[in-house]
């Protein structure tokens, strides 16, 4: 069977402090399979290593140590092996205003992976495919979309001609890191809902990276909870959102917005300052992530 | 008064009237007008008037699109062709003196202004960050140029409280932009607005690439600094659910006007506009139901994936 395995995969940066350098482990000893048709969701702490393993899969950053598989294979890092490599695996970034270029048309962003990795040729052939594309992702009348710049369209429909660009060469697998954070909620379900259908409609095994663990639960078949470099926790998804082991995860869980504790967290500040009394307590816990 | 027809007053509730009393304005709007001279006319912000008190944390709410970053550019004078003010006031009422015309300032005045008295963390600030100077560098400008009297030493010592304040390691003073994850640069973007005590933060958007603990912890401490040094917020996301968490006030913006504004506790409770109702109802619930997301096909997805998106 079709898969994508990430294996022991292990990110180290070096970072400065003035002349001293230290190293840094962003990412520690992280596996899993994606396979067609299903979802693995990547949740955790900001900083916690989830971009990094999306872009070592990517082939934006080299692994330290670790392996990634494609169909039991290990991937090519360059040449002619990258491009087919790439072609089945397609990303699709966080920031709808930035992955664009600003000076090119929606049609001719299409059209670069088209033509790469031939999947059209002729003047006819690839508008075809790129409105076609267009049409998947309901961004239509195509021809209109195809001639816009990136400027003179909403961050949703930018996204989706990420979306559409990520599907041109016919990916079998695609890593979607927080694909849908800068958006607004009124967008948001709609990017998830069409990709949700996209992926049954071309079978894909999707990565999904992301800080919303309602999206991550209803939207994924297993999570994966990263904290401090390591997979802390990983389950069916509602299992791990319905019964979390973990201690991050209940952190994580017990953090998420709830409408009707509206006014209690100005209240308990209240409370923590009068006891406090003027003096403040030099060495708090801000995040309450210091045990763990 | 019914909730379906536009109004020229937004919406509010009694609660709401009885919240106002005694309260002090720090930044007010009368009835400000927004358009984007481009072909045809955008009319983006439409006779919006606006109170923010002192020490307020207040929510702005509304889908993309309807004008919630242009009316905050408008009061921090940060408007730029072809977006144009065209009708209305904006006066900031300072607490160290008079009363500032925020339309009319310029050149240095409006220089000493913002960050200093008014200060905003912009959306898409995780990307705003410059490349090529270190973190450092970045929050030591701010200080240098609107604290001349600081040394280097105190320059230094501030950045990495300002850092820790937002739980960003102060080891990462000497990175780059592109060394930090999202996360990371949007807290260092907030920091930078802390930076200088404002009275007033204006936050665009500031928590969208932030894990909810983080999230969390942040607010946490803005709360914490708005009890101790009394500055106001005015808060935009489209998160509803976190506005009602942490706001003392909502205004729910559409198609730019705001079409009710009250306590978060009465929007929760009896939100009186469709929208703000329809905003309520939209979010797939964590240990619940779906709301309306719909993964296996069956039912209305392919309606959701809704015709602004
Ligand atoms: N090029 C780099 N040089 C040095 N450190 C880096 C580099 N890229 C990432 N890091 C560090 O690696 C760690 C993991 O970063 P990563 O971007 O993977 O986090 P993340 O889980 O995606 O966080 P977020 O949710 O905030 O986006 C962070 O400490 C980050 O600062
Ligand atoms: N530079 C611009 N030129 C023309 N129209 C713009 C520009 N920027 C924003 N707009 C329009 O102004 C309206 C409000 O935009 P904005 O304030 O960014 O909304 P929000 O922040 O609520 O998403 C939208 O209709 C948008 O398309
Ligand atoms: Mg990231
Ligand atoms: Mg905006």
């Amino acid at each position: 069977m079709s898969t994508l395995e990430v294996r022991n995969l292990v990110k180290d940066f070096t970072i400065r402090k003035g002349l001293r350098r230290t190293r840094l482990r962003a990412v520690n000893d992280v596996s899993f399979t994606l396979e067609p048709g299903r979802t693995i969701a990547v949740v955790g702490e900001s900083g916690s290593g989830k971009s990094t393993v999306a872009r070592m899969i990517a082939q934006l950053e080299t692994p330290t140590s670790g392996e990634i598989l494609l169909d039991g294979t290990p991937s090519a890092t360059r040449g002619r092996g990258l491009d087919a490599y790439r072609h089945d695996v397609q990303m699709v970034f966080q920031d709808p205003f930035a992955s664009l270029n600003p000076f090119h048309t929606v049609g001719h962003h299409l059209e670069r992976p088209l033509r790469l990795h031939e999947v059209a040729r002729g003047r006819e052939a690839l508008d075809a495919r790129i409105h076609e594309l267009l049409e998947r992702v309901n961004l239509t009348p195509a021809p209109v979309f195809a001639a816009k710049q990136p400027h003179e369209m909403s961050g949703g429909q930018r996204q989706r001609v990420a979306i559409a660009r990520a599907l041109a060469p016919g990916a079998r697998f695609l890593v979607a890191d927080e694909p849908v954070s800068m958006l607004d909620v009124s967008i948001r379900l709609g990017v998830l809902n069409l990709l949700a259908r996209l992926q049954r409609e071309e079978n894909l095994g999707v990565l999904y990276i992301t800080h919303d663990l309602a999206t991550a639960r209803h939207f994924s078949d297993e999570i994966l909870v990263m904290f401090r470099g390591n997979v802390v926790e990983r389950g069916p998804s509602d299992q791990v959102i319905l019964d979390p082991q973990h201690e991050y995860t209940k952190l994580l869980l017990s953090a998420a917005p709830e409408p009707a504790n509206h006014g209690r967290l100005r209240e308990e500040v209240r409370r923590e300052l009068a006891a406090a009394g003027a003096g403040e307590p030099a060495d708090r816990d801000r995040f309450g992530t210091r045990g763990l | 008064m019914t909730a379906t027809t536009t109004t020229a007053e937004p919406l509010s509730s009694d609660r709401h009237a009885a919240y106002l009393v005694g309260k002090e304005p720090v930044l007010t709007a009368r009835h400000v007008s927004i358009d984007y001279e481009v072909e045809p006319v955008v009319h983006a912000v439409k006779d919006v008037s606006l109170t923010l008190h002192r020490g307020e944390i207040l929510g702005l709410a509304g889908e993309s699109g309807c004008g919630k970053t242009t009316l905050a550019y408008g009061l921090n004078r940060l408007l730029k062709p072809p977006a144009l003010l065209t009708s209305g006031t904006v006066t900031f009422h300072d607490q160290d003196g008079p009363d500032v015309d925020v339309v009319a300032l310029t050149g240095d005045a409006l220089r000493a202004f913002r960050w200093d008295k008014v200060s905003m963390v912009f959306q898409g600030a995780m990307n705003s960050l410059n490349p090529v100077i270190s973190v450092r560098d970045q929050l030591g400008d701010v200080l240098k140029t609107h604290r001349p009297g600081m040394s280097r030493a105190e320059r230094a010592s501030r950045s990495a409280e300002l850092l820790e304040l937002v739980g960003v390691d102060p080891l990462r003073l000497d990175s780059y932009a592109h060394e930090l994850s999202g996360g990371m640069r949007q807290r260092v973007m907030i920091a930078m607005a802390l930076a200088l005590d404002p009275q007033v933060m204006i936050m665009d958007e500031p928590t969208t690439a932030l894990d909810v603990v983080v999230q969390r912890g942040i607010l946490r401490e803005i709360m914490r600094l708005r009890e101790q040094l009394g500055f106001a917020v005015v808060f935009i996301t489209h998160d509803l659910p976190l506005l009602l968490e942490i706001s003392d006030r909502i205004a729910v913006m559409l198609r730019g006007e705001i079409v009710e504004i009250d306590t978060a506790e009465a929007v929760f409770e009896a939100a009186q506009h469709p929208y703000t109702r329809r905003l309520l109802g939209s979010f797939p619930s964590l240990t619940g139901d779906r709301g309306a997301f719909v993964r296996t096909g069956e039912g209305t997805g392919e309606s959701q994936e809704g015709p602004h998106a």
